[in-house]
C-alpha cells in the first residue's frame, strides 16, 4: 500500500505500530531513517520488526520496505542493490534492518556471502540477545548465562552456557570497510554511526544493542537505563572499525559492576540466589573487565570520556 | 529470420536467456545445470551480455538475490536442479506470494539419498503446488523457445508468478542439437522491457510481504489461483505468438501426436518424449491404434485439454519420472483426480519410468503399451502404480 505524502514528510518511521512497550528496537529504527533520510528501501527478515510493523492494511514505513523470509535478508538486499546498478538508479541505497536470530544464525551463511561479494548494503543488526518473536528462545547473540525458554535457569541449570557470538569481528574478518556497536541508549551516537557508514560504499556492518523489556525482564520504562548499564559496566562494548581496526571506542565515564546491570534484568535473577551465581558473576565480570582491556574503553587516564 | 547453430542444449538456454535482456542473473553450480550459468557468465565476460551477475553462496540465496532484484524491477533470472530446488523451496513459495515474476530453468535430476546425478523429475514435482508455473520441454529447441515465452508469461500483468522452464539434464542440457535461433530485433519485439506497476521505489514508497492473518491470507492464496488460472489461456496465446514468429509450432498447454482415433493414449513429459514419439509410430505402421500426449505445461495443470485429448480413448497409461511415496506418481493423481465421476472415462494406469536416469528405451515402451492393451483386452483396471524396468536380482 502507498504511505500519505504527509506522513512520509514528518518522519519515515511513524507511530501506530504494534511494538511493546518500551522497545528498544522501534525506537533504533526511527533514528536510523532520520539518519539516512528517504533514499533507502529497506530490508527486513521475519522477525520482531517485521511482525510489529506489517500487518497487512498498515505500514509505519516512509520508505519502500520489504519482508521476504527469516534467513536470506542480505541476499534480497544484494537482488536490490544489483537491481539498482543494473538500472542506474545511483542516488538509492539499500539498507537491511535485521535482528539478532537472523543474523547470527539462520541467516550467517548469507550474509558472509554478502559480505564476501562486497555488495553495497548497510547492514543493521538490531539486537535483542534471543529470539523474541517467539518467545525469547536462545540465539547465538544470547549472553552467558542468560536465561532463555530453551535454555532456562534450573536446578541443573544457569542459563546460557556459551559465549555471544563475536559477530563484528567477524564481519570485520570479511573486509568490510565499516563495523561498528552501538546503542539504542546513545541516540546520537548511533545516527552518527549511521550517517558515516553511508558515507562508505560496500558492506557495511552496524550492530545495536536494543534493549528488550519484555523478554530481559525490565520495566518498559528503563529500556535507555538498562542500555547505559550495559555499556557502563563493559558488556556491551561500543566501537568503530574502519577497514578492520579499531578507530573509535565510546569511552566509560563511571565503570559500574556487572551486577548492577545483571540485577535490573529477570533473564539474570538466577545468578543471584544465594552462593549459586557466584562464579559465574565473577566470569561475567571477567569478560566486561577483558571487554574494557581489550577496546580500551577507559582510556589511558583509566577513567573520564 | 533465424539462424541454426549445432550446440549443446545449455547453450541453447543461455543464448534464449541473453536475448530476453536479464538485469540481474544469479548463479550457483550444482550439475547438470551448470554449463547453463557458465555460458551466462562467459558471455558477460566477453561483452556480449550487459547484466549484473550475482555469485552467490548457495541456491537459496540465488533464489532470494532474483527476489529482490525483481521486486526492485529488474528482469530476474537463475537455473539450478535437484537439491538446489529443494533449497530454494521456501524462497520459491514466498516470491510466488509476492508476485515476483522471475524466470529459472530447472534442470530435471534426480533426489538423495542416494545421491545421484541422473535425470528424473522428482525435484520440479516437489514443487509442484508452491505456485511456480512449471513448462517442460522435450528437446533443445523447445528448451530455447520456451525460455523466450517465460518471461513473456511470468511479466504479463494479469499473472505475474515466477516460472520454471524444467528440462532434462544431460539428455537436454549437455547433448548437441541443432537449433534455430531468433533474432535479436525479433525478441525485442515479442518481449518488450520489464515495466511493473509496483516496484520497489523511494518516489512511492510501499510495503511488501506484510504479515496476512486469517482475515486475508485465504484471499491473497486464491488469488494466485485465479492467476494460474488466468496463466492457462495466457502461456497458449503467448506460444501461438511465438510460433507466429518462429514457424515453430510444440503444442499448446499440451501436443497431442497420433492420438485421432487411438484407444491406448500415453501421456509423458520432458526428453522421454522424443522415443515414446518414435515408438508410437512403429506401433502405429503395424496396426496398434496408439497416441500420446506431452504435457508442456503441468503447473497450471491442462486438465481441459488433456480430458479433450483423450475424449474416446479407452486406456491411458501415465509414464512419470517421479514418485509421491506411500501415495502414486503426482502426474496420475493429478489425472484421475479430474476424471472422476466422468462418464465413459478410460481406464489410467501409472507408470513410474525413468527414476534417476533408469533408460526408458523402446523396448520399454512397447511392454508399457502391451500392459495397457491386455487391460484394455480385459477391462480389468491396474490400479496399483507399475515400476517399469525394475531390476529382480535386486529388489529386496
Amino acid at each position: 500500500m502507498s504511505i500519505p505524502q504527509t506522513a512520509r514528510e514528518e518522519a519515515l518511521f511513524v507511530s501506530g505500530h504494534r511494538a511493546c512497550h518500551g522497545c528498544g528496537m522501534a525506537l533504533a529504527v526511527r533514528h536510523i531513517l532520520k539518519a539516512t533520510g528517504k533514499n533507502v528501501i529497506v530490508v527486513t527478515p521475519t522477525g520482531c520488526l517485521e511482525t510489529f510493523t506489517s500487518p497487512y492494511g498498515f505500514s509505519p514505513w516512509g520508505v519502500p520496505w520489504i519482508h521476504h523470509l527469516f534467513e536470506n535478508a542480505p541476499a534480497v538486499a544484494s537482488g536490490v542493490a544489483a537491481a539498482l546498478r543494473a538500472q542506474g538508479r545511483h542516488t538509492t541505497r539499500v539498507l537491511a534492518i535485521a535482528g539478532d536470530g537472523s543474523t547470527f544464525d539462520i541467516g550467517f551463511g548469507a550474509i558472509s556471502g554478502m559480505l564476501e561479494r562486497g555488495d553495497d548494503v548497510l547492514y543493521i543488526c538490531t539486537d535483542n540477545g534471543a529470539y523474541m518473536n517467539t518467545g525469547g528462545q536462545r540465539s547465538g547473540a544470547t549472553p552467558l548465562y542468560a536465561a532463555t525458554t530453551t535454555h532456562p535457569a534450573g536446578r541443573k541449570s544457569l542459563g546460557k552456557t556459551e559465549m555471544m557470538k563475536d559477530l563484528p569481528a567477524i564481519v570485520a574478518a570479511h573486509g568490510a570497510p565499516y563495523v561498528a556497536t552501538a546503542s539504542v541508549a546513545y541516540l546520537k551516537d548511533l545516527q552518527k554511526k549511521v550517517k558515516k557508514a553511508m558515507g562508505f560504499h560496500g558492506p557495511r556492518y552496524i550492530q545495536i544493542d536494543t534493549p528488550c523489556a519484555s523478554v530481559w525482564g525490565f520495566p518498559p520504562d528503563r529500556t535507555l537505563e538498562v542500555g547505559r548499564m550495559g555499556v557502563a559496566c563493559g558488556l556491551v562494548p561500543i566501537f568503530e572499525m574502519e577497514n578492520g581496526k579499531v578507530t573509535g571506542v565510546r569511552r566509560i565515564k563511571k565503570k559500574t559492576p556487572v551486577t548492577d546491570y545483571l540485577k535490573a534484568q529477570a533473564r539474570f535473577r538466577h545468578l543471584f540466589a544465594g552462593d549459586r551465581g557466584k562464579a559465574e558473576l565473577a566470569e561475567l565480570q571477567a569478560l566486561a573487565d577483558r571487554n574494557i582491556e581489550k577496546y580500551g574503553l577507559l582510556g589511558r587516564s583509566g577513567g573520564e570520556e | 529470420m533465424s539462424h541454426i547453430k549445432v550446440i549443446e542444449g545449455s547453450e541453447a538456454v543461455a543464448l534464449a536467456v541473453k536475448a530476453c535482456r536479464p538485469q540481474v542473473i544469479s548463479a550457483y553450480p550444482i550439475s547438470p545445470q551448470t554449463h547453463i550459468v557458465e555460458q551466462l557468465a562467459r558471455m558477460i565476460a566477453d561483452g556480449e551480455l550487459e547484466a549484473e551477475y550475482i555469485r552467490v553462496e548457495s541456491e537459496f540465496s540465488a533464489a532470494s538475490v532474483i527476489s529482490g532484484s525483481s521486486a526492485a524491477a529488474s528482469r530476474s533470472y537463475t537455473a539450478s536442479s535437484s537439491q538446489g530446488l529443494l533449497l530454494m523451496t521456501e524462497v520459491l513459495y514466498a516470491s510466488v506470494g509476492m508476485r515476483l515474476p522471475f524466470v529459472i530453468t530447472g534442470v530435471n535430476r534426480a533426489l538423495s539419498a542416494p545421491i545421484s546425478i541422473q535425470v528424473d523429475h522428482q525435484d520440479s514435482i516437489s514443487l509442484r503446488d508452491s505456485g511456480v508455473i512449471q513448462l517442460y520441454v522435450e528437446s533443445s529447441q523447445e528448451a530455447y523457445d520456451t525460455h523466450i515465452a517465460a518471461f513473456k508469461i511470468a511479466e504479463d500483468r494479469g499473472i505475474l508468478l515466477p516460472v520454471m522452464v524444467c528440462m532434462d539434464g544431460w539428455i537436454l542440457t549437455h547433448s548437441y542439437e541443432r537449433v534455430s535461433l531468433m533474432e535479436q530485433e525479433e525478441v525485442d519485439r515479442f518481449l518488450p522491457p520489464f515495466q511493473p506497476i509496483n516496484f520497489l521505489d523511494v518516489n512511492d514508497p510501499k510495503t511488501w510481504g506484510s504479515y496476512a492473518d486469517d482475515d486475508v491470507l485465504m484471499e491473497f492464496k486464491y488469488a494466485i489461483e485465479k492467476a494460474m488460472h488466468h496463466a492457462k489461456g495466457r502461456i497458449e496465446e503467448v506460444f501461438s505468438e511465438l510460433t507466429q514468429i518462429t514457424g515453430r509450432d510444440h503444442g499448446g498447454l499440451i501436443e497431442r501426436y497420433r492420438t485421432d482415433g487411438a484407444e491406448v493414449i500415453l501421456v509423458a513429459m520432458g526428453s522421454m518424449v522424443g522415443t515414446v514419439k518414435d515408438a508410437v509410430d512403429e506401433l502405429r505402421s503395424k496396426g496398434k491404434k496408439v497416441g500420446l500426449i506431452k504435457i508442456r505445461c503441468y503447473r497450471p495443470f491442462p486438465h481441459e485439454e488433456i480430458l479433450d485429448a483423450i475424449n474416446g480413448a479407452k486406456v491411458v497409461g501415465v509414464m512419470e519420472a517421479d514418485f509421491s511415496m506411500g501415495s502414486e506418481g503426482a502426474v496420475g493423481m493429478d489425472l484421475k483426480a479430474k476424471l472422476f465421476g466422468k462418464a465413459d472415462a478410460p481406464l489410467v494406469i501409472d507408470f513410474i519410468a525413468g527414476l534417476g536416469g533408469r533408460d526408458v528405451n523402446k523396448g520399454r515402451i512397447r511392454e508399457i503399451v502391451r500392459k495397457a492393451e491386455e487391460v484394455l483386452n480385459s477391462g480389468l483396471p491396474l490400479n496399483e502404480p507399475q515400476w517399469v524396468g525394475l531390476n529382480p536380482a535386486i529388489v529386496p
